[in-house]
């Protein structure tokens, strides 16, 4: 087959939406009129290259952080090495932060037009955004990812120079090493986010007979987390287990927030909820025990 | 689908995008859009939403090549099939879609879903002139018999196979190989029939019959007598007679009323078979696949006999079939035997002609089902108005985004051409019965004046998150309208 082109289309709602290969983009911009049409065409010119480029830098990008900082060519695999380098002391490859970097590198694009109230990347889940003084955005909250609804929001505020969100777990897109349902990850930019949230769900983790378990490579062959072993099941879980998993989860959060690295976290398992850090409270909808 | 390629048993590389991901059977990749389903890449994403492009010849819009202005792209008029829709049959909760869009201004709801329809079967038509079997015969499928020979219709013969007695009226097997072949045939795939008394038929919705393993190439410009009709004046002054072999009428020119017009001289030679009116003769030969769908190879097997006191030494004999695809020319020796000779070039023209005016032979596969019983539960609280409004044209019905005929009378049964589908667009339950996709399309207050489930449309632009897109075949009516 031909490869596909990567595809813009601009949805009913006026929002932009960007698609190629794995990257899905939403994007969406509050500024005067001008501005916003600039800043929509700014983005869907930059994205045709993004995943050609990352395409080609793909060894580099899958080999795990080590000693040395990663040398990489193009500006979102640049976002991607930068954010995994302070992880470098567990198993972090840039691959954990691609979703991430690709938002960044799409908003900062936006930002650079002129004066944009508000504008967001939404890439899978994985969002950057962009608060001028005074803005706020609701973020949505949704804490179980079976039955997906509408839990609650969170009320974001450009003083708190949060620009990124990011939510990882073992029933997302990407392998996860734990059993976190969801960690979400607020930080300075989508691709720490992103990074800090998978890392915190590989940590919320504990050893049980219903945890059920596989190679990574065995599922995906390219797959950078090799031979190690990543969660395709888990069965019901006795209340001390859940609490050994959060606690080993809240404490990686916790360590990551005394560094700068991440703004705030929440850790979701079995219907218990850790917070970490900066996180402005949900105003929930639903009860979440 | 496309030709990954296969890098060891079971994974495949997925060239759809630069990443270029292997896969392992059963497996998706990064996209999560594409997967190894037994070593053929898939697309997977549930929902099929079809888009039409005006100015793009009907491709999605491919990206910026730097040509694109810098005008925002404008939101694509854009239709939900119910391809992975879903079913909640029985239908007691509403569609698995019902989705809102403004087009032109107005608000329009279409509700989509899959069918299940054991009330269904499939209309084949098979351009041929061959004989498949006679009227009534039963057609079987892998051993099962699956349907009957029907009507014979112009240059082609109508099978009807499926339908309920044979889904859940026979056997379970034969149920099971009914549900397949349908399948099959609403997927455009190839299917291998058998005729009871007759012909073996490998038929595929869009594709040129095979009949006992031949590929019937064209459909006959006319029977032997409207050939002659059609090509008299051209062969007339190059033949002094012509004959055209057919199986349902032979034509002789110099006998009909064409050549009479043309004040051709009687040439005195009699062909086999029964005489209809002047020049047009029944059964002049068995049904075969030789000349005309006859079972002739030798065209002079069919003259009975050539009257001497009539016919002339040096005459000219021309003898084609109803499709060009046969030909000969003989000139009659001293003794009034039809001796081969070389067709003159005028001569060869016409029967180029005759070919070059016979369609491309083509099976035609229409699906037709009803969607009279509960189905319309999911549309409505209030099941018969959703019928009534169908029946006034408020509500378009649509298979797939493809234009359906829906019979008058009660119920909603309805046809579709399985071409204008999008591939793959069936699928079947284990009961056994098809799985459809139909789509509802209506204005909004006709949505909600019919009891319509109003609480539950979504934006489209929220159905399409969730949606592959596929672009809007240009030869399909828009539905929304």
């Amino acid at each position: 087959m031909t490869m596909l082109e990567p595809v813009a289309a601009t949805l009913a709602d006026g929002r932009l939406h960007l698609q190629h290969g794995p990257i899905d983009l939403l994007v969406g911009i509050d500024a005067a009129s001008p501005v916003a049409a600039v800043g929509y065409r700014a983005a869907a010119a930059r994205f045709p290259d993004i995943l050609p480029q990352l395409a080609g830098e793909l060894p580099a990008l899958r080999t795990a952080v080590g000693e040395a900082y990663p040398l990489l060519a193009g500006p979102v695999a640049r976002r991607m090495a930068r954010a995994a380098w302070p992880h470098r002391e567990v198993f972090v490859t840039p691959m954990a932060a691609v979703a991430g970097a690709v938002a960044d590198e799409i908003l900062a694009e936006i930002v650079s037009v002129g004066p944009v109230r508000r504008a967001h990347v939404n890439n899978g889940g994985d969002i950057a955004f962009h608060l001028a003084p005074g803005e706020r955005y609701r973020a949505g909250l949704v804490t179980d990812i079976d039955h997906p609804s509408l839990d609650g929001f969170a009320d974001l505020a450009a003083s708190q120079g949060v620009a990124g969100v990011a939510t990882s777990g073992w029933r997302g897109r990407s392998h996860s090493l734990g059993i976190a349902d969801a960690v979400t990850v607020l930080a300075a930019d989508a691709a720490s986010a992103d990074i800090a949230a998978t890392l915190i769900a590989n940590a919320t983790n504990t050893d049980d007979p219903a945890i059920e378990r596989r190679p990574a490579r065995e599922l995906m062959p390219d797959s950078d987390l090799g031979d190690r072993l990543v969660t395709v099941g888990v069965g019901p879980l006795a209340d001390a287990q859940v609490v050994e998993a959060i606690a080993a989860g809240q404490a990686a959060a916790m360590a990551m927030w005394r560094r700068g690295l991440v703004h705030g976290a929440i850790v979701a398992l079995a219907g218990r909820v850790a917070v970490i850090g900066e996180v402005p409270a949900p105003e929930l909808t639903r009860s979440v025990s | 689908m496309t030709d990954a390629a296969a890098t060891s048993s079971d994974i495949i590389r997925c060239d759809a995008c630069p990443v270029l991901c292997r896969i392992r059977d059963g497996q998706a990749g990064a996209c999560d859009r594409y997967m190894n389903d037994a070593g053929t890449l898939r697309r997977v994403d549930p929902l099929l939403v079809t888009q039409r492009i005006a100015e793009q010849d009907g491709k999605l819009v491919p990206f910026v090549d730097g040509a694109w202005d810098g005008s925002l792209i404008p939101p694509t008029p854009t239709f939900v099939t119910g391809i992975g829709a879903g079913t909640t049959y029985p239908d007691y909760k509403p569609a698995p879609f019902i989705v809102g869009s403004t087009h032109d201004g107005v608000d329009m709801v279409t509700a989509v879903s899959e069918g299940v329809f054991s009330y269904c079967g499939v209309k084949v038509k098979i351009d041929t002139d061959r004989f498949l079997g006679d009227e009534q015969s039963t057609v079987t499928c892998d051993g099962e018999p699956v349907g009957h020979v029907t009507t014979a219709e112009y240059g082609s013969q109508m099978l009807a196979l499926g339908g309920v007695r044979h889904l859940i009226g026979g056997s379970k097997r034969e149920g099971t190989v009914t549900c397949q072949m349908m399948l099959d045939l609403c997927n455009k795939r190839a299917v291998e029939l058998q005729v009871e008394g007759g012909a073996k038929v490998v038929v595929q919705a869009g594709a040129a019959p095979i009949i006992d393993g031949d590929l019937e190439a064209r459909m006959r410009v006319g029977c032997g007598s409207a050939t002659i009709g059609i090509f008299a004046p051209q062969w007339h002054g190059h033949a002094d007679e012509v004959i055209v072999v057919d199986d349902h009428i032979t034509g002789v020119l110099s006998e009909h009323q064409a050549g009479k017009f043309l004040d051709m001289p009687p040439a005195g030679i009699r062909v086999r078979g029964r005489k209809s009116t002047p020049g047009r003769y029944f059964q002049v030969a068995d049904h075969g696949d030789g000349w005309g769908g006859t079972d002739i190879t030798d065209p002079l097997a069919i003259v009975e006999k050539i009257n001497p006191k009539v016919a002339w030494p040096g005459l000219r004999l021309m003898m084609v079939s109803t499709t060009g695809e046969d030909s000969a020319y003989f000139v009659l020796d001293d003794e009034l035997k039809p001796v081969p000779a070389p067709m003159p070039a005028p001569l060869q023209v016409v029967t180029d002609r005759i070919a070059e005016n016979c369609e491309p032979a083509m099976c035609s596969v229409l699906f037709m089902a009803g969607a009279g019983g509960s189905l319309r539960a999911g549309v409505t609280v209030n099941p018969v108005r959703l019928t009534r409004q169908v029946r006034d044209t408020q509500v378009v019905v649509t298979c797939g985004g493809a234009p359906t005929f829906v019979w008058p009378g009660g119920g909603i049964t309805l046809m579709v051409d399985v071409t204008r589908l999008p591939d793959d667009a069936f699928g079947h339950v284990p009961t056994p019965a098809l799985v459809a996709p139909i789509e509802f399309t209506m204005r909004r207050d006709d949505f909600e004046a019919l009891g319509g489930y109003t609480a539950n449309v979504v934006p489209l632009a929220e159905a399409m998150l969730k949606a592959r897109v596929q672009p809007w075949r240009p030869d399909n009516p828009w539905p929304v309208r």
